[in-house]
């Protein structure tokens, strides 16, 4: 007989082996006072985390009902059901419907989108209307439970419960084709022990109908609500903890497959006083005449409580590796030192107090984490939690000294010239979390550095992370180094701007052992895990194979891309409007900003990009309440506004811009300024590919008319100044997750920042929109005329130009931002560009240029051919 | 019916591939999205493929012609977003019927054509049933998780409306596809066993999921397994997955449903994951390479192609189908 299968998120498989499936009933305004006052209340909210709590507490479906006659039922279950629907944590097990009324019934069905229980239907209105139910959910796709109840009411004895199961059965299976496996029978528990006579076999009945139910109508299960049968002991919780747990016993011996049960009134059956079991099992099994009273004047002496809710704090009362591995799961810090200490003692080596429970624990994380059960947030987390614990055990380390028995070395550098590091960070809390050993080597690495350190530690993997164009480069020069000193040690690329096609055309082949481009950290664990199998060389080789023919592909692909000439591209650019003469600028010159206030730049915040950082996916604010992710983004978010919070009263970060408008004349490609008695010139590059008819060529050069008096703007903002003492604190916690979200959110401020500075101009600096009135949304969605492109970004991919923005604007003094040697800026957190002011310009990407056009530029800008060709590497059509 | 039975049950049946990516290649003008009637629509109409079955139906016949002429068995109808819900940003709730009842009409012309020319190989068509840009289980807005922008009864109003001019135009199969909310799916199903109880009717219907992600879940936060449970209710040809996902990524989701599906098995992967410009850069060769794992492993019973697959794409992976058994599955 196939199992009863339901589902929420998950599936929830029933087969004659699984134990007894409990059914959460809090959510129940007939059956739990508090629940039915939260939604008198209409307090939804709390409602929810009383659903939430069943499942914490093990209940398997979640029995929701509405039936109160003060209340507009139906109007009830939608919203509560569409609520349900949006906690990830509650929708995971399936629902089940309870009414008595089919209308609120059909409205639930139309509102969960896995397989439920509907509870229930019966033959109180005649077969007719059963039949119109029955084939009804069968085509919402749900189970169904059938109530033992008939046009001449309910069945109260052995001989009627199985008259009226059977006849329903026989109507379901045979009439409308119910699959029989997803019947399940409610046969009544009723009271026992109320002092009237015909009530004393209620509980035995309940079991024979059950037992003949199951030898009787195959596939068929049982289900019921157990609290009635102890309604003569309300008010005495330790006699109807006991009566639970002894029907159950009975039941589930009987062949009871669920039951309608408050996981927090259940005694467990052997822990049940003996003296106390007997009176209520001559209760249940009606063993004899004078049941009913010796349980009444037994239960005089029993009354208290009963069972209290358990505390939170429970886990503490478990053993310490059970302690450590809650923590580490749950990323609780509270008290890491003393269960370390602890397991330190036991264990007698810190070494293996490592090995034993926190690995154990980290592997809980991995493993939940690659199910996609934890996400990074949390792991990041539990990575703390596990890092203030290896600190705590790091001085009894060194006196053992003793090495490590991880599952290899992996070296990771950011490259020369580069200050990005917040993926790679991630990449190295998620890999150690997955027990391999790292060692980060930080930003601006030169390849010979790294690669020496690699050699010197013997390291088995090198991870080479970069975000800028320039870095793509360096990484190729890395490789073939490693050629150079023979080296077998195998290659991951990673960062922003790489990417398979370019790590296989243009890197893989420098080097002729393994190169793997890793997309995120969730992937470089699955990579590295196998470069270090036995099956590495297998791994190696099909990554080559599959490298190379992505190469031959791409070769193929390019050859057949059509490209015109730098001349006719420059015939084929864009022609503004004449008649949109752009304002002059309020203020020439340079304005200087020292201490921007970061209450300001927090409202210009573009959130989406944020939780990306975090490997969340998904638009803000809508990710909020994504059903997968959206719990763990709020947790991220209220993280965020309080680190926030916290740097701006504390005045730790300092927000610094320079913004310079100017008049410039455009020549050709070229746009020439002079200022302060210095002649400044920006060289732009144009669009090469073949277009469609009346599709231009676009160049920035084209947003400003030629031989016209034009005006062109530059800005430089960041909002790191003051970031390195943060970091190095959170650095000295060994608390990756604020390292990671401090970098994250000052990314997300200076963003901010460039996007207000870009208002300011706008509207007051340039003024040339002084009325615009835009929402943050409509910012991000650039809505606004006029762009504000940066160097080394798609329209103007040449990173040297910043050193002409940067010399314009004196942007090292004025913004304290620095240029590194591959025109990286320093802080990280900052952004530069240029102000385009016509209605008509727009951002672009270049893509490939040709070699004319390469010659010309290099002419223009003064620079060799080849020095040109290393920094346009990623944009030339040619070899 | 007969004949779908008959040749499912010999070998593997090839799917088309993506429409829109075929659309694409005419770089169509606003003229094009036009005719008569729609020449002084208010809204701008560019964009709405599905309208092209009406304003320039050469072009359709002229796809769903590359695609059989490419080795494709089941062409799918152009009528991804023909429901009153979809076709509401357009303002051309009006035009579900003729959409609808267009589409189907055209592929099944070009399919009676290719059958009559080689009647060993008979093909069919499917109709596509998106959906729509509403979702049942999910609130999209944010301060009201209660909040619902579609209920189930207005779902189950459009895709009626929907299926019974697919029918009516003569499609031989009903394709519940693309699906990231399981509920919408519901609903188009509810839907499609009202009518084919009111006509008395049979109609194989397919149903094809969508994994959003590599979480491994559908949109509204549904694992395969979950998904396949959620509507196994229904009396299906097949259960299967498309779109948001290259063939290789898509394979251990695959491996799910084939593992614990009673129904036929399909898959329409992606041509790869879309690129920085979003475009699909997976050539014939590089996916048929990673369905030929899915075939190695007899994972399914009909394969075809979803976003960014081409007639050279589909081509690719009918010959290599050719010599592969079908997936063991029972039909009645």
């Amino acid at each position: 007989m196939k199992p009863l299968i339901l589902s929420g998120l998950e599936p929830l498989v029933i087969t004659e082996h699984t134990n007894f499936v409990n059914v959460g009933e809090r959510t129940n305004v007939t059956g739990s006072k508090r629940f039915a006052r939260l939604i008198a209340e209409d307090k939804y909210d709390e409602a929810l985390e009383v659903a939430l709590d069943q499942v914490r507490g093990g209940a398997q479906i979640l029995d929701v009902n509405m039936d109160e006659g003060m209340l507009d039922g139906k109007a009830a279950m939608i919203k509560f059901l569409n609520l349900i629907a949006s906690e990830p944590e509650i929708a995971r097990i399936p629902i089940m419907i309870d009414s008595s009324k089919w209308e609120i019934i059909e409205a639930g069905l139309q509102c969960v989108q896995g397989k439920g229980v509907v509870n229930s239907i019966s033959l109180k209105g005649g077969e007719e209307e059963f039949i119109e139910q029955a084939t009804k959910v069968k085509r919402y796709g749900a189970a169904i439970i059938i109530m033992a109840f008939d046009e001449r009411g309910q069945a109260d004895s052995y001989e009627r419960r199985i008259e009226i199961c059977e006849r329903s059965y026989r109507i379901l299976v045979d009439t409308i084709k119910f699959p029989p496996q997803d019947i399940i029978f409610d046969p009544n528990i009723f009271p026992v022990a109320t002092g009237i006579e015909s009530h004393n076999n209620n509980a035995l009945d309940f079991f024979n109908a059950t037992k003949w139910i199951k030898e009787n109508l195959p596939g068929a299960k049982v289900s019921g609500g157990v609290s009635n049968v102890s309604f003569s002991f309300r008010g005495n919780n330790v006699v109807r903890e006991a009566m639970h747990s002894a029907f159950l016993y009975h039941g589930i011996n009987a062949g009871m497959d669920m039951g309608i049960v408050n996981a927090g009134m259940i005694e467990v059956y052997d822990e049940i006083p003996k003296d106390l079991l007997e009176h209520v099992e001559d209760v249940l099994l009606n063993r004899r005449d004078d049941a009913t009273e010796r349980l009444l004047a037994f239960a005089e002496n029993v009354k208290g409580s009963g069972k209290q809710k358990v505390e939170d704090l429970s886990w503490r009362e478990g053993a310490v590796e059970e302690r450590l591995s809650h923590a580490l799961v749950k990323g609780i810090i509270d008290f890491i030192d003393e269960d370390t200490e602890e397991a330190r003692l036991k264990y007698k080596s810190p070494l293996k107090v490592i090995e034993g429970p926190l690995m154990d624990g980290m592997n809980v994380v991995g493993d939940l984490f690659g199910s996609g059960k934890m996400f990074l947030p949390q792991v990041v987390k539990s990575a703390r939690v596990m890092k203030k614990s290896v600190a705590y055990l790091t001085p009894y380390l060194e006196e053992e000294k003793s090495s490590g028995n991880a599952k290899g070395k992996i070296l990771l550098a950011t490259v020369k010239g580069d200050v990005h590091d917040i993926g790679k960070n991630i990449v190295g809390v998620v890999m150690a979390c997955n027990n391999f050993q790292i060692e980060d080597m930080g930003v601006m690495v030169p390849g010979d550095k790294i690669l020496d350190r690699a050699q010197e530690i013997d390291a088995d993997i090198i991870g080479l992370s970069g975000l800028i164009t320039p870095s793509l480069d360096e990484m190729v020069s890395v490789a073939e180094e490693m050629s150079r000193r023979k080296m077998q040690t195998p290659l991951l690329i990673g960062g922003a701007t790489t990417s398979r096609i370019h790590t296989a055309v243009k890197i893989a082949p420098k080097y002729d052992q393994t190169v793997v481009h890793v997309l995120d950290a969730s992937k470089s664990v699955g990579v590295s895990t196998s470069l270090l199998s036995d099956r590495a060389s297998e791994f190696g080789h099909n990554i080559k194979t599959e490298y190379e023919e992505l190469a031959a592909s791409h070769a193929s692909r390019t050859e057949a891309k059509n490209y015109i000439s730098y001349e006719s591209a420059k015939k084929n650019g864009t022609i503004l409007k004449k008649e949109i003469k752009i304002a002059p600028p309020k203020k020439l010159g340079l304005t200087v900003f020292e201490d921007y206030d970061l209450n300001e730049i927090r409202k210009y915040i573009d959130w989406t990009p944020f939780f990306s950082t975090w490997m969340l996916k998904g638009k803000y604010p809508a990710i909020l309440e994504n059903p997968t992710v959206g719990k763990e983004a709020q947790k991220l978010l209220a993280d965020a506004m309080e680190m926030l919070d916290e740097v701006i009263s504390s005045k730790s970060l300092k927000a610094k811009a320079v913004v310079g408008l100017f008049p410039a004349k455009r020549v050709e490609d070229d746009v020439k300024i002079t200022y302060d008695e210095n002649e400044f010139e920006f060289h732009f590059l144009r669009q090469q590919g073949k277009k469609a008819p009346e599709i231009p060529n676009l160049s920035l050069a084209d947003f400003l008319q030629p031989n016209e008096p034009e005006y062109i703007g530059g800005f430089a903002v960041t909002a790191g100044i003051g970031i390195e003492n943060l970091i190095e604190k959170y650095k000295a916690d060994h608390d990756d997750y604020k390292e990671i979200m401090i970098k994250a959110l000052a990314d997300r401020l200076a963003e901010a920042f460039a996007e207000l500075m870009h208002e300011k101009v706008r509207k007051e600096l340039w003024g040339y929109a002084a009325d615009e009135e835009w929402s943050n949304d409509d910012l991000i969605k650039e809505k606004y005329e006029g762009i504000r492109p940066a160097p080394g970004y798609p329209a103007c991919p040449d990173h040297t130009e910043k050193r002409t923005l940067f010399n314009l604007l004196d942007a090292e003094k004025n913004a304290g931002i620095k240029l590194t040697e591959s025109y990286a800026m320093y802080p990280a957190s900052s952004v530069s560009g240029f102000y385009f002011a016509h209605p008509d310009s727009k951002y672009f990407g270049l893509g490939k240029i040709g070699k004319d056009q390469v010659e010309n530029y290099a002419k223009r800008k003064q620079l060799k051919v080849e020095e040109v060709e290393k920094w346009l590497a990623p944009n030339l059509s040619y070899k | 019916m007969k004949d779908l039975i008959n040749t499912l049950n010999k070998r593997i049946l090839v799917l088309d591939g993506a429409m829109g990516t075929m659309i694409q290649r005419h770089q169509l003008e606003e003229s094009d999205f036009r005719n008569e009637r729609l020449r002084d629509h208010s809204k701008s109409l560019k964009g709405n493929n599905d309208l092209l079955s009406i304003t320039r139906p050469d072009i359709i016949e002229e796809i769903h012609a590359a695609y059989f002429a490419a080795g494709a068995d089941i062409a799918e109808t152009n009528t991804f977003s023909s429901t009153t819900i979809a076709q509401a940003d357009y303002g051309l709730e009006d035009f579900v019927y003729e959409l609808n009842y267009e589409s189907a009409r055209i592929a099944k012309k070009v399919a009676d054509e290719f059958t009559s020319n080689c009647p060993e190989k008979p093909r069919f068509v499917a109709g596509s049933i998106g959906p729509t840009n509403r979702t049942a289980s999910l609130s999209p807005d944010v301060n009201d998780p209660g909040f619902r922008a579609i209920t189930f009864e207005e779902l189950k109003v459009a895709y009626k409306q929907q299926t019974e001019a697919l029918i009516d135009g003569g499609v031989d199969i009903l394709l519940v596809e693309t699906v990231f909310d399981t509920l919408n799916a519901k609903a188009a199903l509810f839907a499609i066993e009202e009518i084919k109880e009111f006509r008395n009717l049979k109609i194989p219907v397919m149903v094809s999921g969508t994994i959003t992600d590599a979480s491994g879940r559908t949109l509204s936060g549904q694992t395969t397994e979950a998904f396949l449970i959620s509507i196994s209710h229904m009396d299906l040809l097949s259960v299967g997955l498309n779109c948001a996902l290259g063939a290789s990524q898509l394979r251990p989701y695959l491996k799910v449903l084939s593992d614990k599906s009673d129904f036929l098995v399909s898959a329409h992967p992606n041509a790869g994951l879309p690129n920085e410009f979003g475009q699909y850069d997976e050539t014939p060769e590089m996916m048929a390479a990673q369905i030929k794992e899915y075939l190695d492993e007899g994972l399914v019973n009909i394969i075809g192609g979803c976003c960014g697959t081409t007639p050279d794409h589909i081509s690719a992976i009918a010959e290599l189908a050719a010599s592969y058994e079908p997936r063991k599955g029972e039909l009645i």
